[in-house]
């Protein structure tokens, strides 16, 4: 095709386009009014979320969720506030990544949580505080800066509380009640700012002695289960010795019972033979007398080996005696 | 011709907008607003909320927060009356209410924070250096659980004034002074209060070797009670070896003495014939193949060995 430059210059200047374009223009134009009209028209609230309206910059109304209109462009204004969702601030420590491991974000909060206690220690307490936005009115329009101030609050109230425990207590039994009573306090304190904010909980997270303080406190428990460890072992113990001797006890006892009871028969045994023999006796004294001697030495002289029967009118016997060995071995 | 009178239409429906928007302003909700002209306020200023009106271009709208606003101090270090050097951490809020006051002489939020710092941090720094540490530490005279052995003397200290009230006089010694600039303050407190770093590492030397003592104490406790059960145990067995030992001797004792008695009774009889049968008796135990016996010719046995009679 064949370079014309007059055709450019023509096609260029048509002469119906600007006509043609004029229409366009004013339905382009109505279409856009119409969308930026219902766009600022309509406006839905999600289900956790209430909206504030204002117009022209004063409160009207606060709708629920769903569907609805308002006057359009900046005449009314939206502002949606979450009032179901639990808002969560985290003090002496920060979540990084919630889960089912979750992963605390590394650093030195000890700014925040290293507080005095009533009797001049030093703890680290670690807590939480959930809230819910209660009044959507107040907590637009009356604070500024309203979860700045949350956190203020609740470190100055968390430090009032725990000021007034000590030590051992911040760490160990007092630790619900430190909890609810900075609740009070900071619920309090929310409500005289007007902050619309409701404190669903405070809790404790962990309450710590300061770090270079922790082997001591660890070396305290330890003492502590030592002490309990001795007493149970003394117990054992006892409980083992105690009914032993219980038991031997009783054993020397029933030993004297029969002891006792064999000696009253045995008594009563000897007493009765001696009675039977005395009753023969006292038939025939002299007979029986004389039997019961010749026979007790019948028995009893064959027994022994060595017998001397000597004459009375004897002397120097024990001489004799030692001549012949007997009782004298060296 | 139709063209220009479009264009004129367009400028004068400009230039009415523009002094339009320029007469017409919004305050907000979380507004007020000082009107002024050439600089000078005219008026008073404009809490409610809504659409107003105001002269074109000659009068400037000056908008300030009408909300409660926030003032946190920076920390500082200041000496209690005891002495002791600690960090003090305070915060406050306040509120501008009285906005043409506030424009004239402190300008803006800045120039707020400028003036509270001044008095805030001075007042803090007085009442804290006529205070011990104790009563900013302390609140009530709250009775506290100490089972520890060497707790400071003043942390059993009564309380004067307290946290509160320390913050408390901050706050209507402050308040006294904010007039002027046209601001409320609603409250002061103390967010933070901490030893210096000297201090806190003396105080982890207390309280560590408060924890030994206390350590220390258990574990004598320990062995002060096992020691204890230990002799009650003693106690128990002589108790009980010796009670039995008593019982047990009783009740021989008493079968001896019914033995006795029946032996009495029986040997009474004939006490004679008694020792004869039992001296006769007693030789068959008390002589055997170890004795020896020496027997004279006079003894009533062997008596017929030399004498027949």
């Amino acid at each position: 095709m064949k370079y014309d430059p007059e055709m450019m210059v023509n096609s260029k200047r048509a002469p119906k386009l600007p006509e043609l374009n004029r229409g366009t223009l004013q339905w382009v134009a109505i279409a856009v009014l119409a969308i930026i009209l219902l766009s600022t028209t309509f406006y839905s609230v999600a289900t956790d979320e209430v909206g504030v309206v204002k117009r022209m910059g004063a409160y009207t109304r606060t709708v629920q969720s769903g569907l609805h209109l308002k006057l359009p462009f900046a005449i009314e204004k939206v502002h949606k506030v979450r009032v179901k969702y639990v808002f969560k601030e985290e003090f002496g420590f920060a979540t990084e990544r919630p889960g089912v491991r979750t992963v605390y974000r590394r650093g030195d909060f000890s700014a925040e949580s290293l507080m005095l206690t009533g009797d001049l220690n030093a703890a680290v307490v670690e807590w939480i505080v959930q809230y819910r936005i209660s009044d959507p009115v107040q907590y637009l329009f009356k604070v500024r800066g309203v979860p700045e101030t949350l956190r203020d609050i609740a470190e100055a109230s968390m430090r009032q509380i725990v000021g007034d425990r000590s030590v051992t207590e911040v760490l160990t039994v007092g630790r619900r009640e430190v909890a609810d009573e900075a609740q009070l306090v900071m619920q309090k304190i929310l409500d005289e700012y007007e902050t619309g904010i409701q404190i669903e909980t405070v809790n404790l997270k962990d309450v710590n002695p300061p770090d270079p303080v922790k082997p001591s406190f660890n070396e305290v428990n330890e003492a502590k289960q030592e002490k309990e460890r001795l007493i149970n072992e003394a117990w054992s113990e006892y409980n083992k010795a105690v009914p032993a001797a219980e038991g031997e006890a009783e054993r020397v006892i029933r030993d004297a019972e029969g002891y006792a009871l064999a000696r009253v028969n045995r008594s009563q045994g000897d007493a009765e033979r001696f009675v039977a023999v005395w009753r023969e006796y006292s038939k025939a004294r002299d007979i029986t007398k004389r039997r019961l001697y010749l026979e007790t030495m019948t028995e009893i002289l064959p027994l022994i080996p060595d017998k001397f029967i000597v004459d009375p009118e004897l002397k120097n016997l024990i001489p004799l005696l030692q001549l012949d060995g007997k009782g004298g071995g060296e | 011709m139709n063209t220009t009178r479009l264009v004129v239409i367009a400028v004068a429906l400009f230039l009415g907008l523009i002094v339009l928007s320029n007469s017409l302003y919004v305050v907000d909700m979380t507004q007020q607003v000082v009107i002024t002209q050439f600089g000078k306020p005219i008026g008073s200023a404009v809490a409610d909320p809504g659409l107003k009106i105001k002269v074109p271009f000659v009068q400037k709208v000056n908008a300030f927060d009408k909300r409660i606003l926030e003032w946190d101090g920076s920390p500082r270090q200041v000496p209690t009356r005891d002495k002791r050097y600690i960090w003090v951490d305070t915060f406050a809020r306040w509120r501008i209410v009285d906005p043409l006051k506030f424009m004239q002489s402190v300008t803006d939020e800045n120039g707020a924070h400028a003036r509270l710092d001044d008095v805030i941090d001075a007042i803090t720094r007085d009442l804290l250096t006529s205070h011990d540490l104790i009563e900013v530490v302390r609140n009530t005279d709250r009775t506290m659980e100490i089972f520890e052995l060497d707790v400071p003397r003043e942390a059993t200290a009564e309380i004067m004034v307290g946290r509160l009230g320390i913050t408390r006089e901050v706050l209507e010694r402050a308040q006294e002074q904010m007039p002027r600039y046209g601001i409320e303050l609603i409250d002061v407190q103390i967010k933070r209060v901490n030893y210096v770093e000297e201090v806190r590492q003396k105080v982890y030397e207390r309280m560590i070797s408060e924890r030994q003592r206390i350590a220390e104490r258990y574990r004598s406790e320990g062995q002060g009670q096992s020691a204890e059960i230990r002799g009650q145990k003693e106690k128990e067995l002589q108790r009980i070896t010796s009670e039995a030992y008593r019982v047990a001797e009783e009740l021989k004792g008493n079968a001896d003495a019914d033995a006795a008695a029946i032996y009495a009774a029986a040997f009474g009889r004939d006490p004679e014939f008694y020792s004869f049968l039992r001296t006769l008796e007693s030789y068959k135990t008390t002589l055997d193949s170890e004795s020896t016996i020496i027997l004279t010719t006079d003894s009533d046995y062997f008596r017929l060995l030399k004498d027949m009679k």
